[in-house]
């Protein structure tokens, strides 16, 4: 299978987007500006700073032309994974619920945290257990997720939370937890944490990699 | 002619505001007792052909609808407008 990694102005993790892909399949970097997806079966938009973060993150690079044809990609049912950067974007987009607001304490925050799997039965965490903890490191200002009291209770009720922070670990005020969120559909699945700096041992865990091999296995079996 | 607009955003009540939060703690530290409620957001200054068309704008791309209200204020006819 081949993944797509998007790449805007301001964009820096897609490098290691990319990599850790490869060590499930292939990738490729998608231009922002292009409007061709390349064939791609499943799309990954990177964490960074896409234009600058200018107005509120991820509001301009919704409008780029790649993600034109992300957004029809992710309506067709291709999975779509934002992380980060990614994440804000794909919520600005429309395409996953809420919002991320800064972090309570105003900080950049850098640290390993730990997630508790909500559901295991999905596109992006069938590698996963449910109920197991991943260690992955967050790197971010503005990941608090939101959504106003009415859409909350829908995603709780749809099982729409696949990732939460455990017990102790949420450090930017995320509502109920939330570390990780997916459309209804269940194609669409946005993280504020970075899995693909947690692929190599070398770096201290590899439960980041569970995540792209779900996506990897999701592909094999509709092929 | 076009218009001078100003669009005031900011975040919608009850939404955690810890920018206002901080500033509102950091008044009576330098003397300003008997400050509440301190909201921060952004102003946009725009100059705008048709000011009817403002309002699309700030639900499409200068607010975001589900966290923050937005506020269109006509200003003046824009320089040299």
């Amino acid at each position: 299978m081949r993944f797509g990694v998007l790449r805007f102005p301001g964009t820096c993790d897609e490098v290691d987007a990319q990599l850790a892909c490869e060590r499930v399949g292939e990738a490729v970097i998608l231009w922002h500006g292009d409007r061709d997806l390349q064939g791609v079966d499943a799309v990954v938009v990177p964490g960074g700073f896409s234009y600058g973060d200018y107005l509120r993150v991820g509001a301009i690079a919704r409008f780029a032309p790649i993600m034109e044809s992300v957004i029809a990609f992710a309506r067709e049912g291709g999975p779509v994974l934002g992380i980060c950067n990614g994440f804000q974007v794909l919520c600005e987009a429309g395409l996953l619920p809420g919002a991320l607001l800064p972090n309570k304490t105003l900080r950049f925050v850098c640290r390993q945290v730990d997630l508790v799997v909500e559901r295991a039965d999905t596109v992006f965490t069938n590698a996963c257990a449910e109920g197991e903890r991943l260690s992955i490191p967050a790197k971010h200002t503005t990941g608090c997720w939101y959504a106003p009291p009415a859409l909350h209770e829908q995603v709780e009720a749809n099982g729409q939370v696949l990732l939460r922070y455990a017990p102790g670990e949420s450090f930017n005020g995320s509502l109920a937890d939330v570390a990780g969120v997916r459309n209804e559909a269940g194609n669409v699945f946005g993280l504020m944490p970075h899995p693909e700096h947690a692929v190599d041992p070398l770096t201290g865990s590899t439960d980041g990699l569970k995540l792209f091999q779900s996506i990897a296995n999701s592909v094999a079996a509709h092929v | 002619m076009s218009r001078r607009v100003r669009v005031l955003v900011r975040p919608k009540a009850g939404i955690l505001d810890p920018q206002g939060q901080a500033v509102e703690r950091a008044l009576p530290a330098l003397g300003f007792d008997g400050v509440a409620n301190v909201h921060v957001g952004r102003l946009i200054e725009l100059d705008v052909e048709d000011p009817s068309r403002v309002g699309e704008m700030c639900e499409k791309l200068l607010a975001n609808p589900l966290i923050e209200d937005y506020e269109i204020v006509d200003a003046a006819p824009a320089h040299g407008g």
